[in-house]
């Protein structure tokens, strides 16, 4: 006999698990419409890959994985895509997701498929993929990927292989019933994943409460060396972190994995999904649902397809809506309240529980909390539900986490004791995801301070190296002035180098002659020529040559070039400093755009709401008026026709803007 | 020298001290200098807590200018992106009581917004690029121009350059991928976790 260990805490709520236990599994049929949601694991959602009106067979794959983890979607039966829309999904939020709706045709028509029966010679990577491509998803609790989970990591020795049979919420019974009529193929969907993994040993974890089912498995297991343990029934001891305590004595760590402590977990509904996978070729688009309550007449178990309407399952066990409060998924614990019935049974859907009003009562109005300390003792992973409570309600996200809210399993055993009434799962859910959402805005954060201050780096880079261009300009039109200023005294050499190094200095700040340069050589040379020749003309008068006459229409020549060059320079400097100026404005851009912001919104701040009101509208006539402008003007130029119709389009808006503006003014006049 | 010492207890105390005194004055100078921070780690702590939208609704020309304002004794309450939660954060930070947003400096918007340019009414002008604070904006002159939604802040500063008035600033809708349950509340009643078959419930409901 095993050691069996315990857990601290937990509850026992009353099972109410023998209604639905008193048939065998029913089948619940082909509904005329199955509604296949894209993301039914954790994960990425997966890709269509059939197009609408396309006709599909059974067990073809309507949908693609995206990524490692994701697996795909298969057609649960055959029929014609007839939409790939929103659909509301099976989700607390109420919310729609991307669906492929098939509309079925009734034979129910399989596409060509085949098994592995000796999986055995397949290696491990091949069965995985298989795993994968099946589209087994954990079919208890998340629906994490169960290739992923199966993938162990080279660094973990795996000493324990768990199937969890516990089924430890109250009304479920989908484990209980497979263990009782298909003993024989989770014990072969066991091997398969002992074979995957090869553990020391594989346990099969069941409660107490279930004797069939066990005695079932014992039966189905003698023979292998895989052993069925049996220990007492207390909520949540499915939970993967107790079972394993249970079984093993082991405590997983704080944050950490099961395969940390040498254990790998499956739960029962995927190792059959796995065997039928691997064995038969069958991928998983069915699934064993309860379906009970007191508002439905025939409480029972459904080999239900994927994407099956609650509504037509609630139909089949004979659904009275009228008696019912409410139609929860999973169980009365962890589950949730669905928001309408037309929702598809998804690969995660354990339960559909339709209780009445007497059943499970609205929980009455939440007292203060008289610290009774209740909690603390059915807390399963040992922590300070109270205290927690406390600063969940101060939104101290530093103090929740110090109390390590992240190791709460959402178990509900605390909100079950507690005799004041307080949801206090709901607490520990709202923060948990109010301090995810911190961490990535946060993140976001971080991210955007990182872009805008290299944003200002550059800015502030660009506008050194523009002044340091300027400078080493205006450094070498200092260098020519001086040169070509000089009385000719100067060491020649000397000044051909200096000439050379501020030639160099341009070309390395500027990069190549540049117009400038060229037409301050000009003047430079043309100066030069001018000197020399009257020089000349001076000597000539002096000698009273006969040449003095040509000379002087020579000087002429020169002085003459000599004005048209200085004015060429000039022009060209003028327009430059303008040309630099406009560079200069992008830089100052932003920070222009930011004040100008600020100032409008002070402004704004002190005004009465018709102020606010004309304001709005005067602001709005003047950018139709220089949207006019700008209109008539580019009409003028010539410019090309899509940038006149933005603008003619933008001139409309602006109009209907300014109207609805004039609208405004008056309404608030009037108030 | 012992001798002296012994004779003179006085001394020899003095003459420890004084020596303990050096010894421990060039750890702690050593320390200085070799772990010193960079910058001032006041104002980091207090950037890190900004949101980091960059929008000069505080009125300083970004985040960091204001972090560096609050260090210097400006009001922590002036930061709309930020919040309660981030007046509240700073409170904590920099020991003062808190105080309520500023409503002069404009409101908190619960739902992020993002900015959206209507492509093919895009001229290319390049000017929106020119007022990101973080360069989330995509284009070049005379072609389309383009938000990267994963960069933009929500800052708003990019609408008002725009010649041809074609961008909007979506506000984010709750949708299933950023849905999350909510604090229960405690007037409604209405609470979405099944407190279950609370058998105490049952007896006084009945
Ligand atoms: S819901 Fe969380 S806090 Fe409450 S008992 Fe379960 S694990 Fe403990
Ligand atoms: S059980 Fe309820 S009332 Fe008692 S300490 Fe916990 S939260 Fe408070
Ligand atoms: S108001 Fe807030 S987000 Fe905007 S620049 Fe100032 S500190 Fe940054
Ligand atoms: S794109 Fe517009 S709203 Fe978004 S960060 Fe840039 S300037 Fe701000």
């Amino acid at each position: 006999m095993r050691k069996i260990f315990d857990f601290h805490g937990g509850i026992h709520p009353p099972e109410n698990k023998h209604q639905s236990v008193r048939t065998p599994i029913a089948d619940a049929g082909i509904p005329p419409e199955l509604v296949i949601p894209l993301s039914q694991h954790i994960g990425a959602p997966a890709v269509p890959s059939v197009a609408v009106g396309e006709r599909v067979l059974k067990g073809q794959v309507i949908a693609q994985p995206r990524g490692f983890v994701s697996v795909p979607k298969h057609a649960p039966s055959s029929g014609t895509v007839s939409a790939i829309e929103d659909r509301l999904i099976p989700h607390p939020s109420g919310h729609s997701a991307p669906c492929i709706v098939i509309a079925t045709d009734g034979q129910d028509e399989w596409i060509a498929h085949s098994g592995t029966p000796d999986y055995r010679q397949l290696d491990k990577a091949a069965l995985l993929e298989k795993i994968r491509c099946a589209g087994i998803a954990g079919m208890g609790g998340a629906g994490f990927p169960s290739a992923v989970k199966l993938s162990i990591q080279p660094h973990h020795t795996i000493q324990t292989l768990i199937i969890n049979g516990t089924e430890c919420e109250p009304y479920i019974t989908a484990d209980d019933i497979l263990m009782r009529e298909r003993a024989q193929q989770i014990i072969a969907g066991a091997q398969i994943l002992a074979h995957l993994i090869e553990p020391g040993e594989t346990l099969i974890g069941v409660e107490d409460n279930k004797p069939e089912g066990i005695a079932a498995l014992r039966a189905a297991a003698s023979g292998t060396d895989i052993e069925v343990v049996e220990f007492p029934t207390k909520y949540p001891s499915g939970g993967e972190k107790q079972l394993i305590e249970i079984l093993t004595g082991k405590q997983v760590p704080s944050g950490g994995l099961p395969a940390d402590v040498g254990v790998v977990c499956q739960n029962l509904g995927s190792t059959v999904a796995i065997h039928d996978a691997i064995v038969e070729g069958r991928p998983l688009i069915s699934r064993v649902t309860t379906v009970t309550g007191n508002s439905v007449r025939e409480p029972q178990n459904f080999q239900v397809l994927i994407g099956t309407p609650m509504r037509y399952l609630l139909d089949r066990a004979g659904y009275e809506p009228a008696r019912g409060n409410r139609l929860i998924m999973g169980g009365p614990m962890m589950g949730f309240t669905v928001p309408d019935d037309r929702v598809p049974v998804v690969k995660t859907t354990n339960c559909l529980l339709a209780p009445t009003e007497e059943e499970l009562p609205t929980p009455p109005p939440a007292q203060a909390c008289i610290r009774c300390g209740m909690c603390a003792e059915a807390c399963p992973v040992s922590l300070l539900p109270q205290q927690l409570f406390w600063f969940a309600q101060g939104k101290e996200h530093e103090k929740l986490e110090q109390h390590n809210l992240f190791d709460c399993i959402e178990c509900g055993a605390c909100s079950y004791v507690c005799p004041s009434n307080i949801p206090l799962v709901q607490y520990y859910r709202a923060s948990k995801a109010e301090i995810q959402q911190q961490r990535r805005d946060h993140e976001k954060a971080e991210h955007s301070r990182q872009r805008f201050e290299a944003r200002q780096e550059r800015l502030e880079r660009a506008e050194r190296e523009k002044e340091e261009k300027r400078a080493a300009r205006k450094r070498a039109a200092e260098e020519k002035a001086r040169q070509a200023g000089g009385d000719g005294e100067e060491d020649p050499i000397q000044a051909a180098i200096e000439r050379a190094r501020a030639k160099k200095a341009v070309q390395q700040a500027g990069g190549g002659e540049s117009e400038l340069e060229k037409l301050e050589k000009a003047v430079v040379s043309a100066r030069k020529r001018l000197e020399t020749a009257s020089a000349k003309l001076a000597e000539a008068q002096a000698q009273g040559s006969d040449l003095v006459d040509a000379l002087q229409t020579g000087v002429d020549k020169t002085r003459g070039k000599l004005e048209a060059a200085e004015k060429a320079l000039q022009d060209y400097q003028a327009s430059d400093s303008a040309a630099a100026q406009d560079a200069a404005q992008p830089g100052d851009a932003a920070q222009a755009a930011i004040e100008k912001a600020m100032a409008a919104r002070a402004a704004e701040a002190s005004l009465s709401p018709q102020e606010k009101a004309r304001k709005d509208l005067k602001k709005l006539e003047q950018r139709l008026q220089k949207s006019r402008d700008k209109l008539a003007a580019s009409r003028e130029s010539g410019e090309e026709e899509k940038i006149i119709e933005a603008l003619e389009a933008t001139v409309t808006r602006l109009q209907d803007k300014v109207e609805e503006a004039r609208i405004a003014v008056q309404d608030a006049e009037e108030a | 020298m012992i001798e002296t010492l012994t004779q003179y207890p006085l001394l020899a105390a003095l003459l420890a001290l004084v020596g303990m005194a050096a010894v421990f004055g060039a750890v702690l100078g050593f320390a200085a200098i070799r772990f010193r921070t960079e910058g001032n780690p006041i104002v980091d702590q207090i950037n890190d807590i900004l949101p980091q939208t960059q929008c000069g609704q505080c009125g300083y020309p970004g985040c960091k200018p204001y972090a560096e304002a609050i260090a210097n004794g400006e009001a922590i309450n002036k930061c709309p992106p930020g919040g309660e939660a981030g007046i509240q954060a700073l409170a904590d930070l920099l020991d003062q009581e808190f105080v309520p947003l500023d409503e002069e400096h404009g409101e908190e918007d619960p739902r992020p917004a993002m900015a959206f340019i209507r492509e093919d009414e895009c001229i290319g002008c390049t000017k929106c690029i020119q007022a990101c604070p973080v360069d989330a904006i995509l284009g070049a002159a005379k072609q389309m121009h383009t938000v990267i939604a994963s960069e933009c802040t929500g800052c708003d500063l990019c609408v008002e350059p725009c010649p041809v008035d074609c961008i909007d600033m979506i506000r984010e809708e709750e949708s299933l991928q950023n849905w999350h349950w909510q604090l229960p509340d405690p007037v409604s009643r209405k609470v979405e976790i099944i407190a279950t078959d609370n058998p105490d419930a049952r007896d006084r409901a009945a």
